[in-house]
């Protein structure tokens, strides 16, 4: 019965993990005293309301908007004695007696809609009515306050100022937090926060022996430092921006925009400012004397799907162009669904579908064409405008560029045409329909664009997005920073924060943190060392029962949230321990192992890319970030564990626990390489299996095993030695795994079964968990 | 222990099911995936979640779509017009073109003669349908299909056109039509992912897939199609690798479990259960997949059905083969693509080596599921991504010619799974360049199936970032007249 029960669950559970937004404060249903707007009641309205009666015009029912408050409590216009809200009173409220009403033809939301409102959530309605249903502005439209800090009973657990605002949420709750992580599973954590690879042993070892009071601020500021801190940085970025070696689109023929990729890996370690490091993205080619690497930046906005499709209607992709430009600009650097507003008014946000285009307008100037050329050659893998990588620049300003070869490289980036082109309002997102003729701007409902202080153009659309009172743009990048430290944002919908997104689960702490990370120059290493110190970070993982039913989604963070690590770091992990990664930063991107024939069975035949030609040598070995990116085939292993297919801005993962993911582990040739690899090296230090055991396990799991797992792998080592040593032509097969070469070991039994058992540790839950 | 964290699980997704059933999403869903003692005793409260939810049956349980890849031309298969015949070489009249809009590969041209079809035509079955002699196979089964030869599509070029018709937009990043009917259906099999995918190609200009045709979208990503074939490796890692063998697997899995269950005792995380129970799994599929996909002990009468190309794998007949024995065990949609349609130049002959890599096998199938008893809970779907011009691109000679792409009409057909049998829906001018008859949209189309499958494809829903998408957007009808 357990059997068929857990196979259930798991499907059930895995189909939620996506979907189940925004729901824990209502399912709560604990009535509040006061009722706020904000939090209680938009989220019902905007669901289930505002599609009808909201800030879409074209389909708004009976003239009535609900989303303000004066059109909700004038007279309707149907019926004119009768409001739709009248303060203070319920039942003279026309929108209480339509959620009540037992006549189905007068009840709201209609049966057509498929939607209802649960009698929780009328009476939270009917209460807000009562108490004046007083409207509030949209909380993440009215730019951040430093909160005070709130007071603590536990004053000695608080690290930080982080700890205060966690300490007292779970303290109003109820909840304590769970003591400190111990020091070998903290500093895994840790490193794979900052580095996105596990500690070294050095690390290891040092780290235990220092004792000091600043042992772990030190091991932070080491790792904050380290060169693959801005590898680590820069995974995250490549899925906001899009990142591939591919054009996209049919034929999907090679492009060459890693030098951007190298360019981002640079700038997060020499801890560029936020705002520099954003607004170069947006607008470098156009600061005045602008540099080659500010230049080199705005690939940023190129790294959208091109197409070589002969015969398409050019227009038709240019729009494309900057409408993928324009929803990029708005999921991750300011967190609204803007995209939803290019066919129409936005259904929940206050965007109508002209603000769309006046958004659309500021990329819509870009020297370019839907498609500038076939399936070709080394012509075709930059489009216009490109800058060429030359001599010049390697010696100088773009040293951090990886370039192996001296052939010609081309970048995509953004450059202006010399006339304005004009931009229109686009009938149903249409690029054959243009209506209204737009200007550049932003939505009023986030911050109006002045143009006596911002020039018209995206440099003046990178200088609105740093404006000290715009709301959004430093809440949602300290809450991109939280979803990587701490696996989910506080705003968990990261890239939604209008009226459809989640709410913040603590917001105060969004805001101190979004105030503090302004207030000290847009510092990203700043604000992440200060959540790599608090108290609330350091916390041990284990899940208590009673926390477990308390708070299962660890809304409260009294625990350390435990959770899988992402693709690229799975495939870290696996190279970094067995001694094989190769840490080369930057430069072209790699072709690993890889199942046969997956390019050549989705290919058009055309283009560099119709056969997938594996590299060979170092270029086997380097981290999960240089893993080539073909967008219409992307590596499998990667996207089996969720990596994104780059298709368009992406700014968050899922995170899925499946079969497949285990037979990669357990047979993809990278797994059993770096086993053989580590078996040798370590049979090669001395035979002693427990030893051996214990030094793999450390290495890979980055702890010192306890008595019970080293007695279990020894077992399992003898029983695989005997089996091997029987089958010796298995165990020559099992070690031909992987082009690395055979190291010189005698016994190829004890060899064999070394490899069986740390493929066995590889396949660890805790190995591919931060814990 | 373990009964507690399923108990958690269950309560969990108890209150997590409710909370989404508030939100609408489709509850036909997860009766399905659902265990029934969950359900059985469910209260009048919980039953107050569910309001208007239609319980329609579904016709068909499972879907097999032969996709065919780079639009076939209908003008050679299931859309007969003589017309084009007899005025061969003559200017489209404008009249007919009404300005509609053409791909940048011919709106150079200076002018647009018309061709007619280089294969002759007969009448079938019941319907007297008309249907090329490039696809007698297929003429042979005509009473059991249903011909549509009025769809139509809103996307003029490959990429979009494909990705609109297998995740109902043009722009990418949706779920694909397979995720949804596993999001929407569940697995028959726990053995086997809910939707396979399949690839082929043939000689002709092809124009590639690409995986975000079969990929989960903003669906959790089990519901990603996943690739198989008829070869030596049928899922991608599923072989154990050499000098392993399936004693020293389940050994390694063991050794596993029992050091997993120590992280569990320690964490108390139901990941790592889930885990553990996830590597079970994966051991199943290793055996369960190669028994499934060695076609080699199929009967003669079958490989016979099916031609001798059935036995090479990677071919569409294998593909075909393969696809019967993955739906007759339970796999909810299988989705084959064979490429290789784009005949913008030299089609007769491209076409009539596309049409013998697909006509046997596809017929084969229809037969095939027919002689089981299984082809009435199994919808067959054979088409492409749009339709051909009735001009001429490029240069047309005596016996040569190419079509450029047209998205305004184009012929797919059905079968199976409450398709009405031997029939012809929908009607094209006489020129085969406007729909005049009972026009079929990619939405109608989505809708029709998802009617077919039980589900209402206005109610099965899914919210990301703030918006409720569906397989057909905001639109879409479901077309009665393709019902049987």
């Amino acid at each position: 019965m357990f059997h068929r029960y857990a196979i259930f669950t798991i499907g059930i559970l895995t189909v939620f993990t996506a979907c189940n937004n925004n729901m824990q404060d209502r399912t709560a249903e604990v009535m509040p005293d006061s009722v706020d707007y904000n939090f209680h009641i938009r989220p019902i309205l905007s669901d289930r309301c505002f599609a009808c009666h909201g800030p879409d015009a074209n389909k708004r029912e009976a003239g009535l908007r609900l989303d303000i408050a004066d059109s909700a409590y004038k007279a309707l216009q149907e019926t004119p004695g009768l409001h739709a809200l009248v303060p203070g009173n319920p039942m003279a409220s026309a929108v209480f007696q339509r959620i009540t009403t037992e006549d189905s033809t007068q009840r709201m939301p209609p049966i057509t809609s498929n939607m209802t409102l649960s009698g929780f959530e009328i009476k939270l309605i009917e209460k807000w009515i009562k108490q004046g249903a007083k409207y509030k502005p949209h909380w993440a439209f009215v730019p951040p306050t430093s909160p005070a800090l709130p007071e603590v009973d536990d004053e000695d657990w608080v690290r930080n100022d982080i700890d205060r605002f966690t300490l007292s949420h779970m303290e109003q709750k109820g909840l304590s937090p769970n003591p400190a992580a111990d020091p070998e599973r903290l500093l895994k954590r840790l490193s794979l926060d900052v580095t996105g690879l596990p500690p070294t042993i050095d690390r290891m070892d040092r780290f235990a022996k220092d004792t000091s009071a600043k042992a772990y601020e030190k091991m932070v500021d080491e790792l904050l430092a380290d060169s693959a801190y801005g590898e680590k940085m820069a995974i995250h970025w490549m899925d906001v921006a899009r990142y591939a070696d591919s054009h996209g689109y049919q034929d999907d023929n090679y492009r060459s925009m890693w030098p951007w990729r190298d360019w981002v890996i640079h700038a997060f370690n020499k801890n560029l400012s936020y705002k520099d490091f954003v607004s170069w993205q947006i607008a470098g080619d156009m600061i005045p004397d602008a540099t080659r690497e500010q230049l080199l930046a705005t690939g940023f906005n190129r790294n959208h799907k091109i197409t070589e499709e002969g015969g398409v209607i050019d227009e038709e992709y240019r729009v494309s162009y900057v409408i993928d430009r324009a929803n990029t600009f708005s999921k991750s650097l300011i967190g609204i669904t803007m995209e939803c507003a290019q066919c129409h008014d936005h259904k929940y946000d206050p965007f109508s579908q002209k603000e769309y285009f006046e958004l659309y307008a500021f990329f819509n100037n870009v020297k370019e064409v839907g498609l500038e050329s076939v399936v070709g050659g080394p012509e075709t893998y930059a489009k216009k405008p490109y800058m060429e990588i030359t001599k010049d620049d390697m010696a100088g300003a773009l040293r951090f560029i990886n370039r192996q070869d001296s052939n010609r490289l081309i970048v995509s980036v953004m450059g202006e045409d010399t006339s304005r082109r004009k931009s229109f309002v686009l009938g149903r997102g249409s690029y054959d329909n243009p209506t209204l003729e737009v200007q550049p701007g932003t939505p009023l409902s986030v911050l109006p664009f002045n143009k006596s202080v911002y020039p018209a153009n995206r440099l003046g659309l990178a200088g609105w997005l740093f404006d000290e009172k715009n709301p959004l743009t430093a809440r949602v990048f300290v809450n991109q920073l939280w979803q990587q430290v701490f696996g989910t944002g506080i705003v968990k919908s990261t890239g939604d924060f209008g009226m459809q997104g989640e709410l913040p689960s603590n917001p105060q702490l969004l805001d101190w943190l979004a105030v503090d990370f302004m207030q000290h120059g847009w510092d990203v290493k700043r604000t992440m060392k200060m959540m790599l110190m608090s108290a609330t970070y350091r916390q041990s993982a284990q899940i208590p029962k009673n926390k477990l039913q308390a708070d299962p989604d660890n809304k409260y963070l009294s625990r350390a949230p435990r959770f899988r690590l992402p693709a690229e770091m799975v495939r870290d992990v696996v190279l970094a321990s067995s001694g094989l990664l190769v840490p080369t930063i930057g430069g072209p991107s790699v072709k690993p192992y890889q199942p046969p024939g997956l390019w050549e069975m989705a290919t058009s035949g055309r283009g560099s890319l119709a056969t997938y030609k594996q590299d060979h040598g170092t270029s086997l070995y380097r981290r999960g970030l240089y893993t080539f990116i073909k967008r219409t085939v992307p590596p499998p292993s990667m996207m089996i564990f969720d990596a994104s297919n780059r298709d368009q801005c992406e700014v968050k993962r899922s995170s899925t626990n499946t079969p497949l993911q285990a037979l990669i582990m357990l047979n993809d040739p990278t797994v059993l390489e770096a086993s053989r690899v580590l078996a040798a090296k370590l049979l090669q230090q001395g035979t002693d299996a427990d030893r051996n055991i214990r030094q793999a396990f450390r290495l890979i799991v980055c702890r010192t095993p306890q008595a019970k797992e080293v007695s279990l792998l020894a077992e399992y080592f003898s029983q695989q030695q005997a089996y091997y040593k029987k089958e010796p032509g298995q165990a020559i097969k099992l070690l031909s795994h992987g082009e690395y070469p055979q190291a010189d070991v005698a016994d190829k039994a004890s060899l064999a079964a070394m490899m069986q058992v740390i493929t066995t540790i590889y396949n660890l839950e805790e190995t591919l968990s931060k814990t | 222990m373990k009964n507690e964290f399923i108990e958690r699980h269950l309560n969990m997704n108890r209150r997590k099911f409710l909370s989404n059933l508030s939100l609408g999403v489709g509850s036909v869903a997860l009766g399905s995936l659902l265990i029934p003692d969950l359900f059985g005793s469910k209260s009048e409260s919980e039953a107050a979640f569910m309001p208007g939810v239609p319980h329609f049956a579904p016709k068909a349980k499972r879907v097999i779509y032969l996709f065919q890849n780079g639009a076939p031309s209908q003008l050679e298969s299931f859309d007969y017009k003589p017309k084009l015949r007899e005025m061969m070489g003559q200017e489209l009249p404008a009249s007919i073109r009404m300005g509609q809009r053409l791909t940048g590969m011919t709106a150079g041209q200076s002018s647009f003669p018309l061709v007619g079809s280089h294969f002759n035509f007969q009448q079938y079955g019941q319907a007297r349908a008309w249907i090329s002699d490039l696809f007698p196979h297929t003429a042979g089964v005509v009473d059991d299909i249903c011909i549509v030869r009025s769809m139509f599509t809103e996307a003029i070029n490959h990429d979009p056109a494909l990705t609109f018709f297998q995740t109902g937009a043009q722009q990418g990043n949706r779920a694909s039509f397979g995720s949804w009917m596993s999001y929407g259906l569940g697995s028959e099999n726990k053995n086997l992912p809910a939707f396979c995918v399949l690839l082929s190609r043939g000689k002709g200009n092809g124009q590639g897939v690409y995986s975000k045709l079969w990929s989960n979208g903003f669906l959790d990503s089990i519901h990603q199609g996943v690739q198989f074939s008829s070869g030596d490796n049928p899922v991608l890692y599923l072989n154990n690798p050499e000098g392993i063998d399936s004693t020293n697997r389940r050994q390694m899995l063991d050794q596993l479990a029992a050091l997993n269950d120590q992280s569990y005792k320690e964490f108390g995380d139901p990941e790592i259960s889930t885990k553990i129970q996830q590597y079970e799994m994966a051991y199943r599929m290793q055996t369960a997949v190669p028994e499934l996909t060695d076609l080699s002990k199929e009967p003669d009468d079958i490989l016979k059905l099916y031609g001798p190309e059935c036995l090479v794998p990677g071919t569409f007949a294998a593909n075909c083969l393969l696809a019967r024995k993955l739906s007759e065990n339970g796999v909810r949609f299988i989705q084959l693509y064979h490429q290789g349609w784009d005949q913008h130049g030299n089609l007769p002959n491209e076409m009539a080596g596309q049409a013998k890599d697909v006509d046997r096998a596809s017929a084969a199938l229809i037969t095939d599921l027919k002689q089981r008893g299984l082809l009435d809970e199994t919808l067959v779907i054979w088409g492409g991504e749009f339709g051909r011009t009735n001009y001429c691109q490029g240069k047309m000679t005596a016996d040569n010619y190419g079509r450029d792409h047209h998205p305004r009409c184009f012929s797919i057909w059905m079968a199976g799974g409450g398709v009405k049998p031997g029939i012809v829906y929908g009607e094209t001018d006489e020129f085969g360049y406007n729909i005049v008859k009972d026009p079929v949209h990619v939405h109608d189309f989505h809708a029709t199936v998802m009617h077919l499958l039980g589900l209402d494809h206005e109610k099965l829903i899914f919210k990301h970032q703030g918006r409720r998408y569906r397989l057909t957007d905001v639109a879409g009808q479901v077309i009665p007249g393709l019902m049987a």
